[in-house]
C-alpha cells in the first residue's frame, strides 16, 4: 500500500536541473561554482544536498531557491523554467512556491512570532484575517507551544526561533521547503528537534524539503543525498541507514 | 503590500530607534520652524504696512505740485516746493466723475508754544473733508468746520502726540490757547492715535483752516496738495488719467511733462509691498537652508539603517518582496520622517511667530498657504532625500544581503 503511493508520487517531478553551470568571474579568473550538474526531485521527497565548504552547495541551493539564475542550463520547477526570469519574476516564484530556513533564523527582532510568520503574506497580499489563520496552522505544524505565539522574537531560544522560521517558510503552503544549515547554530538536542520537525513535516504532511548541509550526520536524517564536490555531483543515492528521531513515526 | 502594512512597518522601524529618528526629525523641525517663523514676520510685516498706508486715506489720489526751478534751472528746490498749484485747481478736480472727496492740503513746519511748553511739529491748513479722505477721526473735541474756513477762525485741531507734547499725558487741551509762530489759536479738538506711516507721522501734527493758514500762517494761495478720494479701487486709474488731463488743460501744460504729479496710493503701496516681499523671500531662503540641512541629515540616517538592516532586506527578498516593496518601506520611513518633523515644525514656527508679535511688537501672520508649502517642502524633501537610500536597498542582491555581517 505504502509503496504503491510512493510510486504515485515519483511520476510528478517538481525539480528538473538540466546541465547547471554557474561561473563567477572576478577580473580575469573564471571560478567554476557548478559544473553541469543534473538532477531531478521528485514531489513529497526530502532530500539533503551535502558537500564541504566551496562544492557548490550554496551556489546549487540559490538556484534551486530562485535566489539566482544559472549562467547555463535549465532549471524546471514546476514544469516551468525558471532559469532565465527577472529578478521581479524570480521573488514572485519565492513568494509561491518556495520557503527558506536559514542557518541564522533571520527574524525580524522587533516584531512578534506572529508577526513574523505572516510576513510572507504581507508580500503576497493575503488579507489580514486570513494571515492570522495561516500563521497559526503554520505555528503548530512547526509543532512551535502556543503560549509563545505573542513574545518577540528575540526573547526566545535558538532551537524555538528555527521553528518559528520553519512556520515562516510553511505559511503561504510553498511547494518545496528549502533549509540551509538548519542545524548549524544550534547545539545537538535543539537541532535534533528541528530536524525531526522536518520528519514529521515530510512523513505527515508529505512536504518536500531539501535540506542543504555539510554534516553527514544531518544528511541521514533525510531520505536521499546528493553528494556535491568541486561543483559536481559526486554521488546520489538513498540514505542506507537512516536516523529517525521520533521512532514513533512510521518509518518506510 | 498594503498602506496599512507600510505603516506598520514604518512605525517598528522608527520606534526601534527613537533617538536617533527624533534628532533626525529635528533637523527638519527647525529647518520648516524657521521657514514658517520667517515667512509670517515678511507677511505679517507687509500687511502691517499695508494697513498703515491704507490707514492714510482708501483709494486715495495726491496731486502735488512739480519742483520749482531757481535760477535758469541750475539748483532745483525738490518736488513739492513749487507754487503751480492753486485753489481753482480744486474745483477742476471736484467735476471730475468718480471723486468721492477733495481735500486741499497747505502744508509749513512751525514752533508751537503753549503752557510753557513748545515743539516744533507739521501744520497743515485743510478743509473739513480732510477728515473723510485721509481718516482721520476726532478723539475729543471737534475738527475744523465749513464756518472755521470762512470765518479764517484761528482755531486748531492737535494730533495726539502734539497735544501730549504740549500739554502733558492725561491734560485735556480742548479749550486751551496755543501760539503757532506767535500767533494765538485756540485748541478745538484732538484727533484719534493713529499711527505713524513710516516716512510720515499723523499725530504729529497740528491741523487749522486752510484759509488761515493761506492768508495769516503761510501767505499765498497755493497748495502743498492736493489729496483725492475716488469712490471705487476700479476707478483710480481712470480719475488719475482724467485729473492729469484736465489740470495740464487748466495750468496749459503738456501732460507729459506737467508741473504737477499725481501719485496713487495703489504705487506706494506696490514699492513698499516690493521691498518686503523681496525681504520675505531672503529670510525664507535663509532659513530653507537649514531645511537642507536636516534633508541631509534625513539622507543619513535613511543611508544608516539600510546598512544596518541589510540582512533583514535580504531575508524579505528572499520570501518574496520585489523591489518595489523594499523601495516604498523605506521611502515611507524617510517621508514619515520628515513629515512628522514638518507637523512639528509648525507648531514650532507658530508658537515662534506668536512669541515675536507678542515681546518684539513685530506683526506677524501665519497662513493657510505657509502650512500647506511647509508640509508638501518635508514630504518632498523626505522622497528626495529618501529615493537614494532606498533605491540602494530595494537593488541589493539577496544573497548577498543575507551573507551580510
Amino acid at each position: 500500500m505504502e509503496l504503491a503511493e510512493t510510486e504515485v508520487l515519483a511520476v510528478n517531478i517538481m525539480i528538473e536541473c538540466k546541465n547547471i553551470t554557474k561561473t563567477y568571474k572576478s577580473g580575469e579568473i573564471e571560478t567554476h561554482a557548478l559544473k553541469n550538474a543534473s538532477f531531478k526531485i521528485n514531489d513529497g521527497e526530502f532530500v539533503a544536498i551535502m558537500g564541504p565548504s566551496g562544492s557548490g552547495k550554496s551556489t546549487l541551493m540559490h538556484i534551486i531557491g530562485c535566489l539566482d539564475t544559472p549562467t547555463s542550463g535549465e532549471y524546471l520547477l514546476d514544469d516551468k523554467d525558471v532559469s532565465k526570469l527577472s529578478d521581479d519574476e524570480l521573488a514572485d516564484i519565492r513568494m509561491q512556491k518556495i520557503g527558506f530556513v536559514f542557518q541564522s533564523f533571520n527574524l525580524l527582532p522587533r516584531a512578534t512570532v506572529l508577526r513574523n510568520v505572516t510576513l510572507p503574506l504581507v508580500y503576497a497580499g493575503a488579507s489580514i484575517e486570513n494571515r492570522e489563520a495561516s500563521a497559526k496552522e503554520a505555528l503548530r505544524g512547526a509543532a512551535f507551544p502556543e503560549e509563545f505565539w505573542n513574545h518577540y522574537s528575540n526573547q526566545l531560544s535558538g532551537g524555538m526561533m528555527q521553528r518559528v522560521a520553519i512556520a515562516r517558510a510553511l505559511v503561504n503552503n510553498p511547494t518545496l521547503v528549502l533549509a540551509d544549515e538548519p542545524t548549524g547554530n544550534l547545539d545537538t538536542k535543539t537541532g535534533e528537534m528541528v530536524l525531526d520537525t522536518f520528519q514529521r513535516l515530510h512523513q505527515e504532511r508529505g512536504r518536500t524539503i531539501i535540506l542543504i548541509t555539510h554534516e553527514p550526520y544531518v544528511a541521514e536524517h533525510a531520505e536521499r543525498i546528493i553528494n556535491i564536490r568541486d561543483g559536481s555531483i559526486i554521488e546520489d543515492g538513498k540514505v542506507k541507514n537512516r536516523r529517525v528521531i521520533n521512532n514513533n513515526h512510521n518509518t518506510k | 503590500m498594503k498602506a496599512q502594512d507600510i505603516l506598520q512597518e514604518t512605525y517598528t522601524a522608527l520606534s526601534a530607534n527613537k533617538a536617533r529618528s527624533g534628532l533626525t526629525i529635528l533637523g527638519i523641525v527647525i529647518g520648516i520652524g524657521s521657514v514658517i517663523a520667517m515667512v509670517s514676520i515678511g507677511q505679517g510685516a507687509s500687511g502691517q504696512i499695508q494697513s498703515s498706508i491704507e490707514g492714510l486715506g482708501s483709494n486715495l489720489l495726491t496731486v502735488s505740485p512739480g519742483f520749482a526751478q531757481q535760477g535758469g534751472g541750475f539748483v532745483s528746490a525738490g518736488r513739492g516746493s513749487a507754487q503751480t498749484l492753486k485753489n481753482d485747481d480744486i474745483d477742476v478736480v471736484r467735476q471730475i466723475a468718480g471723486v468721492a472727496y477733495v481735500s486741499p492740503e497747505r502744508q509749513g513746519r512751525y514752533q508751537i508754544v503753549a503752557a510753557g511748553n513748545n515743539t516744533n511739529s507739521t501744520v497743515i491748513g485743510v478743509s473739513p473733508e480732510y477728515a473723510m479722505v485721509r481718516n482721520v477721526s476726532v478723539a475729543d473735541g471737534s475738527f475744523i468746520t465749513e464756518a472755521n474756513l470762512r470765518s479764517l477762525g484761528r482755531v486748531a485741531v492737535l494730533g495726539p502726540t502734539v497735544a501730549q507734547d504740549l500739554f502733558g499725558e492725561g491734560n485735556d487741551p480742548v479749550g486751551k490757547t496755543i501760539r503757532i509762530n506767535r500767533l494765538n489759536f485756540k485748541v478745538i479738538g484732538v484727533t484719534q492715535t493713529k499711527g505713524s506711516a513710516g516716512f510720515f507721522n499723523p499725530d504729529d501734527t497740528i491741523f487749522v483752516p486752510l484759509t488761515t493758514m493761506q492768508k495769516i500762517l503761510a501767505g499765498g494761495e497755493y497748495l502743498s496738495s492736493i489729496a483725492i478720494s475716488v469712490e471705487t479701487k476700479d476707478l483710480m486709474p481712470q480719475v488719475q488719467q482724467e485729473a492729469t488731463i484736465m489740470l495740464a488743460d487748466k495750468h496749459r501744460v503738456d501732460p507729459a511733462t506737467a508741473d504737477f504729479s499725481i501719485v496713487s496710493q495703489a504705487d506706494i503701496l506696490g514699492t513698499l509691498t516690493q521691498v518686503t516681499d523681496t525681504f520675505t523671500i531672503f529670510l525664507a531662503a535663509v532659513a530653507g537652508i537649514s531645511l537642507i540641512v536636516g534633508g541631509i541629515g534625513i539622507m543619513n540616517m535613511m543611508l544608516t539603517t539600510v546598512t544596518e538592516r541589510t540582512r533583514e532586506i535580504g531575508l524579505r527578498k528572499s520570501i518574496g518582496a520585489k523591489k518595489k516593496d523594499i523601495s516604498m518601506q523605506f521611502l515611507a520611513e524617510a517621508v514619515m520622517l520628515t513629515f512628522l518633523g514638518g507637523g512639528i515644525g509648525v507648531a514650532l514656527g507658530w508658537i515662534l511667530s506668536i512669541l515675536v508679535s507678542s515681546f518684539a511688537g513685530i506683526a506677524t501672520s501665519v497662513s493657510f498657504s505657509t502650512i500647506l508649502l511647509a508640509f508638501g517642502v518635508s514630504a518632498a524633501i523626505g522622497i528626495v532625500f529618501g529615493y537614494y537610500p532606498a533605491r540602494k536597498a530595494a537593488s541589493l542582491n539577496p544573497i548577498e544581503a543575507l551573507r551580510y555581517e
